[in-house]
């Protein structure tokens, strides 16, 4: 893949909400205001690319040289675990601002599966790179662009759910429903990036 | 629902598959639904590899409920069910590989859902083999059930076919099998079941509307897979 396909597909064409229906409940749970949905969106987007920058050299030197890539998946959720607990503890000593906006958001993320999808997709997709150096930059590319199509995505997302608030919605629609319908809506939007088929 | 005690071992099973269906009307496993159901197949499949890990780390996190440290309950629960996973990502390689290709990430993905943490940190570390086992089953035959519901509705609306046989063909809505159409499928469904149940559709998804927000290891919630 080139650079540049890497850039729009993670985005736009396959974004990861709203066409791989990764990360849902995030999507669905944390976007009722647009300011929590930056936050909650920039925690991802710093997640993903440093758990990408961790699991990516793991799988592609210790994992797949021994024969033991079929432990990734256990591999992979424990470094998130373990990690994003880390970055709590140091964000909170060491930058109190970024913490208090991003804070909250960080335990949510922990068993998001964007997160683990996107160091999935990573191995899957780029581990046959041929140089280590070239799969490991495409790989973080794809997880920071990933994360920014999720962003994107819900902050969008966001901006009109503050606007259904006060519709008219038959009253077994009201809530989670209509918001899936919302969610629909949106998701065709994106599908016109593929164009139909 | 902490003090099942008292319920009887066939309640245990059944509340799963309706009154709290994990899926309609728990609201878990979001991702799952929307995207292993394009075809009644693959949702049957997706749902039988999430009830298997279920009762697998269902089992066994309740027998090692006295043994397994209250500060590292999260990781080892993980892990736990990490393993299943792997478990059951060979067994579909080997025995089922056209599944296996069609579930692709999703099957790695059972790790995070919901659905399974959820039940370890509410039942399985609460209550003995037998009923946790039961309750997995329960809870799983609902996930199941709720995938197969969406999954058909989508194959027959979209494609034409139910289960690769063909029965609307001429009729179909193609975008129905497409993203967009999941969501709306799964959004019109969950409304549909709570209208026959006749209460109110939850009006939030994830750490807010989680069963398990209280008592989630992850202080804020931690539950929003």
């Amino acid at each position: 893949m080139s650079i540049f396909s890497i850039v729009l597909s993670a985005i736009l064409t396959d974004n990861f909400v709203l066409s791989k229906f990764m990360g849902c409940c995030p999507f669905l749970g944390v976007s009722k205001k647009i300011s929590s949905s930056i936050g909650m969106g920039l925690a991802v987007i710093f997640v993903m690319l440093c758990s990408t920058a961790i699991t990516y050299p793991i799988h592609m030197l210790v994992l797949a040289p021994r024969g033991l890539a079929y432990l990734q998946t256990m591999a992979f959720i424990l470094i998130i675990a373990v990690f994003v607990q880390l970055v709590e503890i140091i964000l909170r000593k060491m930058i109190p601002p970024l913490y208090r906006a991003l804070g909250v958001y960080l335990p949510l993320i922990t068993t998001n599966c964007a997160v683990l999808g996107v160091t999935i997709l990573n191995v899957d997709n780029f581990s046959n790179a041929p140089t280590f150096l070239e799969g490991y930059g495409k790989a973080l590319l794809y997880a920071g662009c990933a994360g920014i199509g999720f962003t994107l995505a819900l902050i969008i997302f966001a901006g009109i759910r503050t606007r259904m608030e006060n519709s008219d919605i038959p009253e077994f629609f009201k809530g989670i429903p209509a918001t899936l319908i919302a969610a629909s809506i949106v998701s065709l939007s994106f599908l016109a990036f593929s164009g139909m088929s | 629902m902490a003090k099942t005690t008292k319920t009887s071992c066939l309640k245990e099973f059944t509340k799963g598959i309706i009154r709290e269906n994990p899926n309609l009307v728990g609201l878990l496993g979001m991702c799952p639904a929307l995207a292993t159901t394009q075809e009644a197949k693959n949702a049957i499949g997706m749902g039988l590899a999430t009830t298997f890990v279920l009762l697998g780390s269902n089992i066994v996190i309740s027998a090692l409920r006295r043994v397994i440290p209250k500060s590292v309950k999260l990781p080892a629960y993980i892990v736990i069910i990490a393993g299943f996973v792997t478990l059951i990502q060979f067994l579909l390689h080997g025995y089922l590989p056209a599944l296996y290709t069609a579930l692709g990430t999703f099957l790695s993905l059972i790790t995070v859902n919901c659905i399974i943490l959820g039940r370890a940190e509410i039942f399985a570390c609460k209550n003995n083999v037998w009923r946790s086992a039961l309750d997995a089953a329960g809870m799983g035959i609902g996930f199941t059930l709720a995938l197969f519901l969406v999954g058909s509705i989508r194959e027959l609306g979209g494609a034409g076919t139910w289960m690769g046989i063909p029965l609307t063909k001429g009729f179909e809505i193609p975008i129905l099998t497409q993203s967009p159409g999941g969501f709306f499928v799964l959004g019109c469904v969950i409304a549909i079941v709570s209208k026959i149940a006749r209460k109110k559709p939850p009006r939030t998804i994830g750490c807010q509307g989680c069963p398990m927000s209280e008592t989630c290891a992850a202080s804020q919630g931690g539950c929003s897979k």
